[in-house]
């Protein structure tokens, strides 16, 4: 279940209400999010769409606890994150959220399987435990073969999987996706779409990505609009995302 | 030890500027340790010098002579317990470059003033029955691979010229790492029995013991007040504090060395700055994953400083070590110039210490910047 007019109720995994979000750039104020509501059930897909500047990568960062809101609460399998401070913030990233970036972001020096073990490094695993679940996540990926490779020895499709067995690995409440496939040509960007689903659909994954690409966005349950700072509702196929002016 | 692999990651990840900032602590911890010991060989003197023991020299300078009749004046003053007598010789063994301090000595007092100084018993006793008998510290003998019986020929230059034949009866030893191993002592009555008339019954300065250290002042006081309005006045002072001013003599060393550690130092510390920060600004988005991953603002601190403190651990390290090894080559070009050239352990540990600031405060602003780093915004640059 995906709600935008806040009546969800407190079984979501995520509540998100009223949320305000306001820069301020040089001497102008932009106000980006404007009292925007989101319900999100667990082991839901969900795609945010709009244009650039409405605000999409803001609300990834706030439902990500990257950023905090200028007013309204995020609360996210019972844990109210806007009032938490930095350090519990930090510790509360760990545990709940996988982050996939659309420049994958790996550390360049770490081989794939160093990359996808950093947030295990930070947990009470024993290494046999790490190497373990580490190895899980890059089959899971389908990288199982090339754990020892740096990051420069991959292709951007794979390096793109290695972020998301990164992502995947401490098992974390939900993903948060930023243009995953900005960076890929149709055929990797397919095959990553094709993970993604899969860890929705066999690993009950909840996911929130944030895309330009109608095409990408129609594999997700639910495509939300952003729209003078407020979602709104924009349907499943291609064609009725077009429909709401998202070209 | 488990994020011990992506310190070093990190750290080998341009080779060569690792190597470049490597070699700019090895060179300044190198020369670090070069003038830490110029500087303990110029204020060796000080160092080795007894709590106990007075320096009777002419008030006018050292190089002006006082009647060798002071010395049982000087004995009648309380407290004192010993007095020996020196003059500088200032010869030449075969070349100038052959430079040890030469020294005409009391031996029937030495060994009592000077007890750090070892000479085995056999070895003096057959020195005081030979009136050309030398000792020599064992830094000296092993320079010139001197050993006991040979005859060693020195040229003077102070009293008259012509060479003096010496016959070698004793070895010393110091006591202490730190003691002057590269004096030659002959007797007196050799001195004596050679030098010209108008100098006859003269001598350089005394030394001297008191019975406890807290009467030195007294006691260098009553001398000099005893030779007051004689036509050879005295002045009597600590032999830390003659040490410290004969050193002053060469200038301000100690300035002088502390001016150039500290250059080396600030130096060292902008170089090693520098390329924390350029390090840190070149991984400004892969912090922001850190950080976005989980990572506290401590764990990015921890990760620079250990970055920077393994720069300095490596680079500082092998420059105490390239100094450990050269030292010694240093003592052997500097002609005995300077005595007891020696890296001490404390000053190992020292620069070890030096470095390790280095490493700490280098990496500090990096580490802050980076803990205090935005995540939204560092991703965003990418």
């Amino acid at each position: 279940m995906v709600k935008v007019d806040g009546s969800g109720g407190n079984s979501s995994l995520i509540q998100a209400r009223d949320l305000d979000k306001k820069y301020r750039r040089g001497g102008e104020e932009i106000h980006v999010l404007q009292g925007l509501n989101l319900d999100v059930s667990q082991g839901e897909f969900v795609a945010f769409m709009g244009p650039s500047g409405s605000g999409k990568t803001t609300l990834l960062n706030l439902l990500g606890g990257l950023d905090v809101p200028t007013r309204g609460s995020i609360t996210v399998a019972g844990d109210e994150i806007t009032h938490m401070s930095a350090s519990k913030l930090t510790d509360w990233r760990a545990r709940h959220v996988g982050f996939i970036f659309q420049m994958y972001n790996l550390i360049p020096v770490l081989t794939a399987f160093q990359n996808v073990e950093l947030p295990l490094l930070l947990t009470k695993l024993s290494k046999a435990e790490r190497r373990k679940h580490v190895e899980t996540a890059l089959s899971i990926v389908g990288l199982a073969d090339r754990m020892h490779h740096f990051p420069r020895q991959l292709s951007g499709g794979q390096e793109q999987r290695v972020t998301i067995a990164r992502a995947i690995v401490s098992d974390p409440t939900f993903l948060l996706c930023d243009e995953p496939t900005g960076d890929l040509d149709r055929k990797s960007a397919d095959e990553i779409m094709a993970l993604i689903e899969e860890l929705v659909a066999s690993h009950h994954k909840t996911v929130l990505m944030v895309t330009h690409d109608p095409v990408v966005a129609s594999r997700a349950h639910t495509i939300l609009h952003l729209d003078k700072g407020a979602l709104v509702e924009g349907g499943k196929s291609p064609q009725s995302v077009t429909a709401g002016g998202v070209a | 030890m488990k994020f011990a692999r992506i310190i070093w990651a990190n750290l080998v990840r341009k080779k060569m500027r690792l190597i470049l900032t490597l070699g700019s602590f090895a060179v300044a911890l190198f020369l670090f340790a070069f003038l830490a010991v110029v500087r303990d060989a110029f204020n060796r003197g000080a160092d080795v010098a007894g709590a106990d023991r007075l320096v009777v020299i002419n008030r006018t300078s050292i190089i002006n002579l006082i009647p060798l009749s002071y010395r049982d004046k000087i004995l009648r003053i309380p407290s004192v317990t010993y007095v020996t007598h020196n003059n500088w010789f200032g010869g030449i063994y075969q070349e100038e470059k052959n430079f040890f301090p030469q020294f005409v000595i009391d031996p029937e007092n030495q060994r009592q003033v000077f007890p750090e100084l070892i000479v085995p018993d056999d070895q003096w006793n057959a020195f005081l029955k030979d009136r050309q008998g030398a000792v020599v510290g064992a830094k000296t003998a092993e320079r010139f691979h001197w050993k006991i019986g040979d005859r060693i020929p020195i040229k003077t230059t102070l009293y008259g010229g012509g060479s003096w034949e010496f016959n070698l009866d004793g070895i010393y030893h110091g006591k202490r790492p730190q003691d002057d191993e590269t004096q030659f002592w002959f007797q007196w009555d050799y001195f004596e029995e050679r030098i010209p008339q108008a100098i006859k019954g003269q001598i350089g300065w005394y030394v001297l013991r008191v019975k406890n250290p807290d009467d030195a002042v007294s006691v260098a006081k009553a001398i000099d007040t005893e030779f007051a309005n004689s036509p050879n006045e005295t002045k009597t002072e600590t032999e830390s504090a003659f040490a410290a001013s004969w050193v002053k003599q060469f200038g301000n060393i100690q300035t002088l060395i502390l001016s150039i550690g500290s250059v080396v130092f600030f130096t060292l510390l902008l170089v090693t700055g520098n390329t924390m920060a350029i390090s840190v600004r070149e991984r400004t988005s892969e912090l922001a994953v850190f950080k976005a991953i989980g990572y506290s603002d401590r764990f990015l601190l921890f990760f620079v400083l250990a970055e920077a403190l393994s720069i300095a651990i490596i680079g500082g390290g092998l420059g105490l070590i390239f100094a450990f090894l050269a030292i010694p080559g240093l003592a052997a070009a500097l002609n005995g110039l300077l005595p007891s050239i020696i890296l001490a352990p404390s000053m190992l540990v020292f620069g070890f210490v030096v470095a390790l600031v280095v490493g700490i405060l280098s990496g500090l602003l990096p580490g802050i910047t980076a803990m205090r780093l935005r995540v939204v915004n560092a991703l965003r640059r990418v």
